[in-house]
C-alpha cells in the first residue's frame, strides 16, 4: 500500500521542480541577448577571476564572478544555455523522428520490415556510443551541426526499440482489427490508431533524450569538438574552469551545477511523464 | 518423557493483523510420525516454517511458544536458534527439482551441513553419506555424489534429499509434502522409502500433506488444520473410523483411496465450510478481546 | 565446449573484418582534405600531390583498402599524419595506461556494486535496502563525465587527497621497462610508486566505476532476491547456515549469471567512457590520444585506435562467454 501511495505522490513534486527548472533555463536561453548582464565575449583582464557576489573581492554587476579573461560568468552561462537547448531540441527531435518512425513501422507491420530494422538496431547498439561519436565527428568535422547529426545518428535506436515494442502490442489490439474491417488502409490505421497510443512514450523518451543530448554536447564542447568559434558553451566553460580550478573554482562549479540540474530535470521529467501516461502504473 | 516438538498456543499474523495461525497446539513425541493435514492455505506450511525459523519477513509470531527438545526456541538468539534447529531438525522439501543448488555437485551439498555446521571431519561425513545412499537404495552412489542435480531424475533427487535429511541423525524430520511434485508411480516408492528409513532410524516425523490417503500409509497420529486452526486430532485409526468433526468427515469423503477407489468424490459440503468460517471468526473475536483489541 | 570456442573465434574474426571495412569506408568518405590541412598555406598543388602519394591517398579506394588491410595483418597500421610516427607503436604505447584504468574501474565497480547488492539482498525489505536503492538511482542518472567533475572538485580541490591530473607525479623517476606502470611497480616492489600511481588512478577509475557499480548493484540484488526465494536456499537455512553464508555460498553463484553477461556489455561501454575521462584527468591513455587524433583529423591514427578498441570489445565478449560457460554446469557438459 505504502509503495503505491509513494508512487502517486512523489512524481508530482518532482515533475514540478524539474519542469520549473527547465522552464527557467529555457527562458534564459531564449531571452539571452536581453537578460544577460554583460556581453559574454568581452574580455577585461582587469576584471579577471572575480569571485561570485558573496565572497570578498567581488565586483557588483558580476553576480557569479568572471573567468580568467574577465568575461562575466553569468552571461556566459545564459548564452551557453542557448546552445545547449538548441542541440537538445534539434538532436532529440531528429533522433525521435527517425527512431519512432522506424519503430512504428517495425512494430506495426512486423515481418521482414521488423527483421531488417531490428537487426540494424542490434548492430547499431553493439557499438559503444562514445567511440561511435568520435568516429562520426572525425568524419563530419567539428561544429554544432556535426554534434546534432552525431547524436541523432547514434541515439535513434533508443526510440526505435521502445516504440517498436509498444507498437507491436497495439497492433494486436481489437480496435486496430476493427479499423481494418472498417476498410481503413494499413498506413492510415498506423497513424490514426497506433500512433496516438504510443505518443506518451515518445514524449517521455524525447525528454530523456534531451538530457542526454545536453550532456553529449557538453562533453564534445569540453574536448573542443563542438562549436568552432568562441561562442560560450557549458562544456567550454567547464574546460576553462578545469584549467583554473585551483585559482577560480567558481568557473567550474556554476556550469557544472547548471548541467547537473538540467540533465537531472530532463530525466526526472521523462520518468515522471512515463509514469503519468502509463495506464498500468497510473 | 519430553516431547520432541511441542507447539503451544501459537499465533502468527501478517502486518495488517490478519492471523495465519490461530492458537495452534501440536505435539510430536520422540519416534512418532504425525501427519499435519489441511488444504492449501490451512496454515500447515506456515506452521512448519515457523518451527524451522524460515517464516517470510512479513509474518510475525505474536503469541505462543515452540519447544524443541525441551528448549524454548523463542528465548534463543537468532544464531543460537539456528544452531538448535540445525542440530535436531532436518527438512525433506516439497519439490526435489528446486531443492538442490543447480551449480553445486551433490556430494558437497549432502556433506556441507555435517562438516560446516556440526563440525565433522570430511572423511567421516563422506563415509556417512555413502552409507545413507545405500540405505535409500541408490546403487551407483559414487557417480551420484559427483553429479550435478540436473543429471539426476526427480525421484533420484528426492532419494538424495531423504538421505541428506537422515544424515545427521536428527531427532525430528519435517517432511513438507515430499511426494506432491512427483509422478504417481514414484510417489509410492518415495513414501515407502520414508517409512522404511523412519523405522530404521526411529526418527520422529512431522509429515505435512493435503492428502488423507497418504496419511493412512505413513503416520500413527494426525492433526487436521483449517484456516490456521486445529480442527481435530488423534490416532489415525480412531480418527478415520470415527471422525468427530464434520470437516474431517467431509475430507474423508473426498479422499478416494481410503474409502473406496470406485466411489465418486464428494465435494466438501458448503454448510460445513460456512460453519468453519464462523468458527474462525469467533476464535478471532475472542482472541482480539483477550488481547486488548 | 571446444566447438563453441572455435565458433566464437570465427565469428570474432568476421566481426573484426566487418569493423575494419566499415571504419575504412566511413573515414574515406569524410569531407575535407587532411593533406591540405597538414601543409602551410601557399603550398603548391605539386606539394599536395607528392604528400598524397606518400600516404597512398592517390590510389583507388579498393586498392587503398587492400594495401591498408594487408598492412594491418602484418602489424603495419600506417603512419600518423599529425605525429609522423608509426600508428601501432603509438597505440601500443598508450594502450597499457587505458587498460590499467579500465580494469581498476571494473574492479571497483564489481566490488562496490557486489557489496551493495549483497547487503541490499541480506537486508531486503528494510530501510537499508531503500537507502541502497536511492544511492543506485543517483549513481545511475549521473553520467561518468559529471561524476569525474564532481570528484575533481571534492577530492582534488576541497580535500586534495588524490591526484587529479596525469598518470603519475611528474617529479618521480620511473624505472619502468613497460607501459604497465601499476603492474610493474608492484612486481618491482616499488610500493612508493604504486601508491602514487593509485592516487592518480583512483579518481578517474571511480568516476568510470560509479554508474557501472549502480547497474551491478541493481541487477545483482534483484537476482539475489529471486534466488533467495528458492527451495534450496530454504533448505540451506534449515541446515543451519546464516543468511550471509547462504547468500555467499549458495545464492551468489547462481544469481551472478545474468549480471555477468551485463558486465560484459557494460565493460565495453566503460572502456568507451575512458575517452572522456582520460581527457578530463589529463591521463595519458588511448582515449586522450583519440581525441587529439580527431581534432587533428589524423585518419590513420583514428583507424588504428578504433580497430584496437574494437578488438578489445570482441575479446571481452569472448571472455564473458567463456566464463559464463564455466560458471554454468549445464553448458559445460552440453
Amino acid at each position: 500500500m505504502a509503495d503505491i501511495r509513494r508512487r502517486y505522490k512523489k512524481p508530482n513534486l518532482r515533475l514540478w521542480l524539474a519542469g520549473g527548472w527547465i522552464a527557467l533555463a529555457l527562458a534564459a536561453a531564449l531571452l539571452a541577448p536581453w537578460i544577460a548582464p554583460h556581453d559574454p565575449l568581452t574580455q577585461d583582464l582587469l576584471y579577471g577571476r572575480l569571485p561570485p557576489f558573496w565572497i570578498e573581492g567581488a565586483e557588483p554587476g558580476f553576480w557569479l564572478g568572471t573567468d580568467s579573461l574577465g568575461r562575466d560568468l553569468l552571461s556566459r552561462l545564459i548564452h551557453g544555455a542557448r546552445i545547449a537547448f538548441m542541440v537538445a531540441f534539434a538532436a532529440a527531435i531528429a533522433a525521435c523522428l527517425v527512431g519512432s518512425t522506424l519503430g512504428l513501422v517495425a512494430g506495426y507491420f512486423g515481418g521482414w520490415a521488423d527483421r531488417i530494422i531490428s537487426r540494424i538496431v542490434d548492430i547499431w547498439m553493439s557499438f559503444p556510443p562514445v567511440l561511435f561519436a568520435i568516429l562520426l565527428i572525425a568524419v563530419l568535422g567539428t561544429g554544432l551541426h556535426s554534434v546534432i547529426i552525431a547524436i541523432a545518428v547514434i541515439d535513434w535506436t533508443r526510440f526505435c526499440r521502445v516504440i517498436r515494442a509498444e507498437a507491436m502490442v497495439q497492433a494486436r489490439m481489437d480496435y486496430v482489427e476493427s479499423a481494418h474491417i472498417a476498410g481503413f488502409g494499413r498506413v492510415k490505421t498506423m497513424i490514426d490508431e497506433v500512433l496516438p497510443n504510443v505518443l506518451p512514450s515518445i514524449i517521455a523518451l524525447l525528454s530523456l533524450e534531451m538530457g542526454i543530448a545536453i550532456i553529449v554536447e557538453a562533453i564534445l564542447s569540453f574536448v573542443n569538438l563542438s562549436v568552432a568559434t568562441d561562442d560560450p558553451t557549458w562544456g567550454g566553460i567547464i574546460a576553462e574552469g578545469r584549467l583554473s580550478i585551483h585559482q577560480a573554482w567558481w568557473v567550474l562549479v556554476f556550469p557544472l551545477v547548471a548541467l547537473f540540474l538540467t540533465v537531472l530535470s530532463f530525466s526526472q521529467l521523462g520518468e515522471g511523464l512515463k509514469q503519468r501516461f502509463d495506464p498500468v502504473l497510473r | 518423557m519430553t516431547d520432541c516438538l511441542a507447539i503451544t498456543n501459537l499465533s502468527a499474523t501478517l502486518p495488517d493483523g490478519q492471523r495465519l495461525l490461530r492458537s495452534v497446539n501440536v505435539n510430536v513425541a520422540p519416534g512418532e510420525v504425525r501427519a499435519l493435514v489441511g488444504e492449501s492455505g490451512a496454515g500447515k506450511s506456515m506452521l512448519s516454517k515457523a518451527v524451522l525459523g524460515v517464516l517470510p519477513v512479513s509474518v510475525k509470531i505474536v503469541e505462543g511458544d515452540i519447544w524443541l527438545q525441551g528448549n524454548d526456541l523463542g528465548r534463543l538468539t537468532a544464531a543460537k536458534r539456528r544452531q538448535a534447529v540445525a542440530a535436531s531438525i532436518a527438512l525433506i522439501p516439497q519439490d526435489p527439482l528446486t531443492a538442490l543448488n543447480p551449480s553445486r555437485r551433490i556430494g558437497p551439498q549432502m556433506t556441507d551441513r555435517l562438516v560446516k555446521i556440526l563440525g565433522w571431519d570430511q572423511t567421516r561425513a563422506d563415509e556417512r553419506v555413502r552409507t545413507l545412499l545405500d540405505e535409500v537404495h541408490i546403487r551407483d552412489g559414487e557417480r551420484v555424489l559427483r553429479a550435478y542435480p540436473h543429471e539426476l531424475s526427480g525421484g533420484m533427487r528426492q532419494r538424495v534429499l531423504i538421505a541428506a535429511a537422515f544424515a545427521a541423525e536428527p531427532k525430528l524430520i519435517i517432511a513438507d509434502e515430499p511426494t506432491t511434485a512427483l509422478d504417481v508411480t514414484v510417489q509410492k516408492q518415495i513414501l515407502r522409502l520414508i517409512a522404511e528409513m523412519q523405522r530404521l532410524h526411529g526418527t520422529a516425523i512431522l509429515f505435512v500433506t493435503h492428502d488423507l490417503g497418504v496419511v493412512a500409509k505413513i503416520s500413527q497420529n494426525v492433526t487436521i488444520l483449517y484456516g490456521g486452526m486445529v480442527v481435530e486430532e488423534g490416532a489415525v485409526d480412531q480418527l478415520f473410523a470415527n471422525p468427530q468433526h464434520p470437516y474431517t468427515r467431509a475430507l474423508l469423503a473426498a479422499t478416494p483411496r481410503y474409502t473406496d477407489p470406485e466411489a465418486s468424490l464428494l465435494p466438501v459440503d458448503q454448510s460445513v465450510l460456512s460453519d468453519l468460517a464462523k468458527a474462525v471468526e469467533t476464535a478471532d473475536r475472542d482472541w482480539m478481546s483477550s488481547h486488548g483489541g | 565446449m571446444m566447438q563453441r570456442i572455435v565458433i566464437r573465434l570465427l565469428t570474432m574474426l568476421v566481426t573484426l573484418f566487418g569493423v575494419a571495412v566499415v571504419v575504412f569506408i566511413v573515414i574515406r568518405i569524410a569531407p575535407g582534405d587532411p593533406i591540405a590541412m597538414m601543409l602551410p598555406p601557399g603550398a603548391t598543388d605539386a606539394d599536395i600531390d607528392r604528400l598524397r602519394a606518400l600516404y597512398g591517398l592517390d590510389k583507388s579506394l579498393f586498392e587503398q583498402f587492400f594495401i591498408w588491410f594487408w598492412g594491418i595483418l602484418q602489424g603495419d597500421f600506417g603512419t600518423s599524419i599529425s605525429l609522423r610516427q608509426d600508428v601501432l607503436g603509438l597505440v601500443l604505447e598508450r594502450l597499457p595506461a587505458t587498460l590499467e584504468l579500465s580494469i581498476l574501474a571494473l574492479f571497483i565497480a564489481v566490488l562496490f556494486g557486489g557489496f551493495l547488492a549483497i547487503v541490499g539482498a541480506r537486508e531486503r525489505g528494510t530501510a537499508i535496502e531503500s537507502g541502497i536503492d536511492v544511492i543506485n538511482g543517483a549513481a545511475l542518472s549521473i553520467p561518468d563525465f559529471l561524476w569525474g567533475l564532481v570528484l575533481i572538485l571534492f577530492f582534488g580541490v576541497l580535500i586534495p587527497i588524490f591526484g587529479i591530473t596525469g598518470r603519475v607525479s611528474p617529479r618521480l623517476d620511473l624505472p619502468f621497462d613497460t607501459q604497465f606502470y601499476l603492474f610493474e611497480s608492484i612486481l618491482r616492489l616499488r610500493f612508493d610508486l604504486t601508491k602514487d600511481l593509485l592516487s592518480h588512478l583512483f579518481m578517474p577509475a571511480l568516476a568510470l566505476a560509479l554508474p557501472l557499480a549502480a547497474i551491478i548493484a541493481q541487477l545483482l540484488k534483484q537476482s539475489l532476491k529471486e534466488v533467495l526465494e528458492l527451495d534450496y536456499i530454504v533448505l540451506a537455512r534449515v541446515k543451519g547456515f546464516s543468511e550471509t553464508q547462504v547468500i555467499l555460498r549458495e545464492a551468489l553463484k547462481n544469481a551472478a549469471l545474468p549480471t555477468l553477461t551485463l558486465i560484459g556489455v557494460q565493460f565495453t561501454f566503460l572502456i568507451g567512457g575512458t575517452v572522456i575521462i582520460e581527457r578530463l584527468f589529463s591521463y595519458e591513455g588511448l582515449g586522450n590520444l583519440a581525441i587529439d587524433a580527431v581534432i587533428n583529423r589524423d585518419l590513420p591514427l583514428i583507424q588504428g585506435i578504433v580497430l584496437v578498441f574494437a578488438m578489445l570489445f570482441v575479446l571481452i565478449n569472448l571472455a564473458v562467454d567463456l566464463s559464463y560457460a564455466l560458471l554454468n554446469p549445464r553448458l559445460r557438459h552440453g
